[in-house]
């Protein structure tokens, strides 16, 4: 176990190692450099550039040097001292912003995974149990809809769902009176009374795939001899299911969260901008139209290495789970 | 002696029949001389969802292409004064006459005493024949063909027929949702075009070739899939310079699309070549002297094309979600130029959303499109596995 786990980690570097050369070309991206943009920023609210502070920037980021010793220094300054560069909107180092969002942004991509299982798994068994009944044609039906219905349009047409029918407009996560309160059992009533709708948007689009995982291996499954063995010595039908077949079925499911993670953190960026959520994807989407690319190209690099840490961490729980896995 | 010769007869007559009748010939005999790719239509018209998906899309894609002559107005005319002005009931029952030919009645606008709100009022003093090939103004068709006719109206100025309402700049959503069907539709063939090409390419060499480079392009292929796609839309988009023109920024879209796309394909094809080039018959070619770029072209491609097709079809709804979802996030295509993420913007704004829900007309659109690829899909999954019992 320790063994596959290290070998786990030592594939995730090269792959952090990439990931960051890919944030820094999103920072090169837009045509002028980090400078150039800041000073023209600085114009345009009618302010004269202060040249020592250029300078200061300039060498602190290594600006006037090629491009491979800007990523050095960029890399350099974030390993060491966690500085991602500064964001010239919001008037503060990237890191900060990062810091103050991202609890958000991984509490809501972890709710929703949560969810999602909560929701999939007795599905997944009964339409599996029951496959052609017509509870099983309407989870495939709706297994479509959810397929072909993009993030942003679901939080769209429920938000004006509930706004409708209950007068209640969802923006935020939080209450006007709670927005800047501390945190008590009172304020997290209030956070889940307002963070259903986006976890139930974000959830959907990855539901329908896991019941769909779970239903195809379960179905496997329950042809096997062994069920049919229980079955001949008479065993209860619950636990038989719910003890044998479904434990394998898991397995599978387990591994579905490595490639579902890019998708919920993607919709939650989405979402986050529809239901103006404080989380990092409307700073993401901000940072990109008003060029502001270290703050871009932080995020980009933040995101998807939680991502990638999240698919180790799913092999790992895999690995724990599922023996066959480990010794191989 | 004699009966034989009468059943030989009979055969004879039976063939010389089928010759002259083709279409009623034997099914089993027709599927004996079928083509692979024959076959696979024969199985796939079977497939109840995926041939309605195919007819829904035929005409949405017909209508979309033909949008000059289907929509009543242009995505950019202002018409008179009606901002925000609801769906026209069409009406058959006349007050006067019981059923007649279809009707609309004309809008007037009134304030509110109460709300101080524009709220329209349906003068239902005359009614208004819609008509079909209505005369209209002289346009030029797909941009060369001289016209002066619509396919429907009132031809009256005085009753506008806005089938989905109009927007806050008094524009028919109607035409805008099928002249931005023009780019949403589309933006899937060309980011799976391209998308083919590269992840083919990629694929092809990594699976056909194998050792070290297949190593390097499969982990390239597994990082591009470990990173979350729409942020890297949403970076990439960065890179599109605002004051492009609308079809600079519809091509930088497809490519963007198509880099962060093609990763699956890839993938479909290394593993297809991968078993296939093992098989007996690309031995034997190999063996007789053939060089690689003939292997593949001539003896793989064939046996696995039927895979791509399908993925490519499965592919299409992403990229036409992907664009949906750069556009509304206001970093696909620009006004003035319309596609359904750009007209699902207007939507966004919970208030303009309550008080004129017909914004939500497009999403429509965009889910039924989806689907319809998704039955097709799955349609032709089923159709291209020759081990299929159906």
């Amino acid at each position: 176990m320790g063994n596959y786990i290290l070998r786990r980690f030592l594939v995730i570097v090269p792959l952090l190692i990439v990931i960051s050369v890919i944030s820094f070309i999103v920072v090169q991206l837009p045509p002028g450099s980090y400078v150039e943009t800041y000073i023209q920023n600085l114009k345009n609210q009618g302010y004269q550039p202060d040249e020592n502070e250029i300078e200061r920037l300039e060498s602190r980021y290594g600006l006037n040097q090629p491009a491979y010793i800007q990523y050095f220094t960029w890399m350099k300054n974030m390993i060491f001292e966690g500085d991602m560069g500064r964001s010239f909107v919001y008037k503060q180092p990237v890191s900060e912003i990062i810091a103050e969002r991202a609890p958000m942004t991984i509490m809501i991509s972890l709710m929703a995974i949560l969810l999602q299982w909560i929701v999939a798994v007795p599905i997944g068994i009964f339409s599996a149990r029951y496959q052609y009944s017509i509870f099983d044609y309407i989870v495939t039906f709706f297994g479509f809809i959810g397929l072909a219905l993009p993030n942003f349009l679901f939080a769209l047409v429920l938000m004006y769902f509930v706004y409708v029918h209950t007068g209640w407009a969802v923006v935020g996560i939080f209450s006007p009176e709670f927005v800047d309160a501390s945190w008590s059992f009172a304020r997290v009533l209030d956070m889940l009374k307002n963070l259903w709708i986006p976890l139930v948007v974000i959830a959907t689009a990855g539901t329908a795939g896991l019941i769909r995982t779970l239903r195809g291996t379960l179905l496997d499954e329950l042809k096997k001899q062994y069920v049919t063995t229980a079955r001949a010595k008479g065993m209860k039908e619950r636990k038989l299911i719910l003890k044998y077949p479904v434990r394998v079925a898991i397995n599978p499911l387990i591994s579905t969260i490595g490639w579902m993670l890019p998708a919920i953190v993607g919709g939650e960026v989405v979402v986050s901008q529809v239901l103006n959520l404080k989380t990092l994807g409307p700073v993401l989407l901000g940072s990109v139209q008003s060029e502001d690319m270290y703050l871009a190209g932080g995020i980009i690099m933040i995101l998807s290495s939680l991502t990638v840490i999240g698919t180790l961490l799913s092999d790992i729980l895999l690995a724990w789970v599922d023996p066959k896995v480990r010794y191989k | 002696m004699a009966e034989s010769k009468d059943s030989i007869l009979k055969k004879i007559g039976n063939y010389i029949k089928n010759i002259f009748s083709k279409n009623k010939k034997d099914k089993y005999e027709r599927l004996e001389y079928a083509s692979q790719s024959q076959l696979i239509w024969y199985r796939f018209k079977k497939h109840k969802l995926a041939a309605f998906g195919l007819t829904v899309l035929a005409i949405l894609y017909f209508t979309s292409i033909f949008a000059g002559f289907v929509a009543p107005y242009t995505h950019v005319e202002r018409i008179g004064d009606y901002k925000y002005a609801p769906p026209t009931e069409i009406h058959m029952i006349s007050e006067e006459n019981g059923l007649r030919t279809p009707f609309v009645y004309s809008y007037s606008k009134e304030l509110d005493p109460e709300t101080f709100q524009y709220e329209y009022v349906i003068d239902k003093s005359t009614e208004y024949s819609l008509k079909l090939f209505v005369e209209s103004e002289p346009y030029k068709l797909l941009g060369f063909i001289p016209m002066e006719h619509k396919l429907f109206g009132t031809g009256d100025k005085d009753a506008p027929v806005f089938l989905f309402g109009t927007d806050n700049l008094s524009r028919d959503i109607f035409s805008r949702i099928l002249i931005g069907g023009r780019v949403s539709l589309f933006v899937g063939f060309g980011g799976v075009f391209l998308s083919f090409i590269i992840g083919s390419l990629l694929g092809g060499i990594s699976g056909y070739f194998g050792g070290v480079i297949d190593e390097i392009i499969m982990r390239a292929v597994e990082l591009l899939m470990s990173i979350p796609k729409i942020p890297l839309w949403i970076a990439f988009s960065a890179a599109v310079p605002r004051d492009w023109t609308a079809v600079q920024t519809y091509f930088a879209i497809t490519m963007i699309l198509a880099l962060v796309g093609w990763t699956g394909l890839a993938r479909v094809v290394r593993g297809k070549l991968m078993s296939l080039k093992n098989e007996q018959f690309a031995m034997a070619a190999r063996a007789a002297g053939a060089s690689d770029f003939r292997i593949i072209t001539k003896h793989l491609l064939p046996a696995f094309i039927s895979y791509l097709v399908v993925h490519l079809t499965l592919a299409i709804p992403g990229m036409i979600l992907g664009e949906t979802t750069l556009s509304f996030l206001g970093l696909g295509i620009q006004p003035p130029a319309v596609s359904w993420g750009t007209l699902l913007q207007d939507a966004q704004d919970l208030t303009v959303l309550a008080d004129y829900p017909w914004h939500l007309i497009p999403t429509a659109f965009v889910i039924v499109t989806v689907l319809m690829f998704n039955f097709i899909g799955d349609g032709l999954r089923d159709a291209a596995d020759p081990y299929s019992s159906k």
